[in-house]
């Protein structure tokens, strides 16, 4: 399989490197033979969706920025990667930041823009500092700065490096946090294309996506729309963890089968044991059943049918031993502690959320609680300013809604054979 | 509060944004280098250098969990029990530390040497589970043993990178 991003080719990382497996090429391709108008053409036609979560076409996207120059433009590079279970983005920072790099020039051109903000994640510090030192290399070669390759186009590149909130991967919450300001999401409209930082326009893409972009230009639109799911191509990093032998990122193209990730890629079960949920795209994603993940396609539409989403591809796996009900209150508390506070039905709805589960699970729970808890969710679900109400409020409907059996036998106190909290090879004295 | 050179670099990360003020989250990094924690008096000490109120800082700092609103141990044992990081047995990574150095979340040992924290996904999931230890290295795929040579690493003065 062809690989667009994590390539395997050693040190990769370095410049010297890069460039003489062909990089910088495309950036050069599309500032002396392409006009920004075809440069968009070319995502556009290629399908290319972004990376982050929602899919959203990037070339249509990057059509949304105003064509006139009497305002400046931003591009936001979403390098937040907060979504438990997902931890891909972080691999190109380590593995190839050039192309990263390459393609985020090549989007400025593409959109008449002179600043990007990388916005990192403040616990990624040891990332943040491999890309600021590919960042000085390329800078030092010419790639970003002023008259770049010697054009009359100039583009600057800074970090931004986060402090520690969920909230700053959604993008006004993320200008917001680049203003210096609380993460708070803004009202929408104005989208961000008409009013983004500082009030000018801003155009946010992932970084995943903007990797993608110099093979896109050097390849060309069609090569890469036959990659892959034909509505959702490419390649995705599928971020594995939990119960599998041998965790990671995989790079496979998207409309992969969910088995062949596990079985082929991942060494399969851990201990050889049964899947009993999976969760396809970061812990906002409805989770999988055992029988929909034997046949999944991973990918946009393949998902969508069967009402999950694809999300950021982090996938995680567990197996028959594990306590859904204990892995959901988990999953509570992580959006309760992140939720902004902005907005009443999240803000109170995720700590509701978290107590009734809590009381399910101390041998205390009504019979009524699993209806109102996915009432809750779904007063949650489309009221609130961002998408964290409607990530807080899908695992709960949906786990329960598919495990409710798991969920009743706990409230009637039913003897169960699921373990208290899953042991199975947590912690080991050493690695064996 | 800060040196020449300190000020200096400051100066220089305001060119990177239209707007200096932008330059917030940048300088509240730095003073936590530097002091471990963020003060109210480094609050102060900020908002008249870039000329931002005092309320908004502490808006600021009280939002963003990484900053330290308090003083912590020289060691800040930050330990993931997310998801990822409980199936593959965060909770008892946690616990173990926890009953090793004799102390709850969020507390510091009496030497002022460690505290522990339980945080959120770190977006190491496949090498759980994890600890970051004072918002910078990751030690990942922990073992007790390891555990326990860590502690004893940073009880002789380890430097962290």
């Amino acid at each position: 399989m062809h690989k667009i991003i994590l390539k395997d080719i050693p040190d990769l990382h370095k410049i010297y490197v890069y460039e003489s497996n062909g990089g910088y090429s495309a950036l050069k391709k599309a500032l002396t033979k392409m006009t920004p108008e075809s440069v968009t053409d070319e995502v556009k036609h290629s399908s290319l969706r972004g990376r982050g979560g929602a899919c959203f076409p990037t070339g249509l996207k990057w059509t949304f920025m105003p064509k006139s120059n009497d305002k400046p433009k931003y591009l936001c590079c979403n390098g937040d990667e907060s979504e438990p279970g997902s931890f891909k983005d972080r691999e190109i920072f380590e593995k190839n930041p050039h192309q990263f790099i390459e393609g985020t020039l090549i989007a400025c051109y593409a959109m008449g823009i002179n600043t990007a903000y990388v916005y990192i994640r403040g616990e990624y510090y040891k990332w943040i500092n491999l890309l600021q030192m590919a960042l000085d290399d390329s800078y030092k070669k010419g790639y970003v700065g002023k008259n770049i390759l010697g054009t009359n186009f100039s583009a600057d590149i800074y970090i931004h490096r986060g402090a520690g909130a969920y909230i700053c991967g959604e993008e006004s919450a993320l200008m917001n946090s680049i203003e210096g300001k609380r993460g708070y999401p803004r009202v929408k409209p104005p989208f961000p294309a008409a009013n983004g930082v500082w009030g000018n326009p801003t155009t946010i893409n992932n970084i995943e996506t903007l990797a993608n972009v110099p093979e896109i230009i050097n390849n060309g639109w069609e090569w890469f729309s036959k990659i892959g799911a034909p509505k959702h191509p490419g390649t995705l990093l599928y971020g594995v963890s939990g119960h599998v032998n041998k965790p990671g990122v995989y790079e496979l193209e998207s409309g992969t089968p969910l088995m062949t990730i596990i079985n082929d890629y991942c060494g399969g079960m851990l201990d050889g044991k049964e899947i009993k949920m999976i969760i396809p795209g970061g812990t906002s994603m409805p989770p999988l059943t055992k029988e929909e993940s034997l046949t999944i396609k991973m990918d946009d539409a393949s998902l969508k049918a069967i009402g999950s989403a694809i999300g950021t591809a982090g996938i995680i796996v567990m197996n028959e031993d594990t306590d859904l009900v204990k892995v959901l209150i988990r999953i509570a508390q992580f959006y309760y502690h992140e939720s902004c506070g902005q907005c009443t039905p999240c803000r109170e709805g995720t700590g509701w959320m978290l107590k009734v589960l809590k009381r399910i699970d101390e041998g205390n729970g009504r019979e009524e609680d699993l209806d109102m808890l996915i009432n809750i969710a779904e007063n949650i679900e489309g009221n609130t300013i961002c998408a964290l109400g409607d990530a807080a409020a899908w695992p709960v409907k949906w786990t329960i809604r598919k495990f409710r059996k798991e969920f009743e036998a706990k409230i009637k106190k039913e003897k169960i054979e699921i373990p208290v909290l899953n042991k199975v090879h947590a912690l080991r004295k050493s690695i064996v | 509060m800060f040196d020449e050179n300190e000020l200096k670099k400051i100066e220089e990360l305001k060119r990177h944004y239209p707007q200096g003020k932008a330059v917030l989250l940048p300088v509240l990094w730095m003073i936590q280098e530097k002091y471990g924690w963020i003060s109210t008096d480094s609050m102060k000490f900020a908002g008249d250098l870039l000329g931002i109120p005092y309320e908004h800082i502490l808006g600021v700092v009280s939002f963003y969990t990484m900053f330290n609103e308090h003083p912590v141990g020289k060691y800040n044992l930050q330990v993931c029990t997310n998801v990822a990081c409980m199936l593959r047995g965060g909770y008892e990574l946690f616990k173990y530390i926890s009953d090793k150095l004799g102390i709850n979340n969020k507390e510091t040992t009496s030497d002022g040497m460690f505290t522990i924290e339980e945080v959120e996904c770190l977006g190491s999931c496949a090498t759980a589970p994890m600890m970051q230890v004072n918002n910078k290295e990751y030690y990942e795929n922990l073992t007790t043993e390891k555990i326990d040579d860590l502690i004893k690493d940073f009880q002789n003065n380890h430097k962290l990178t």
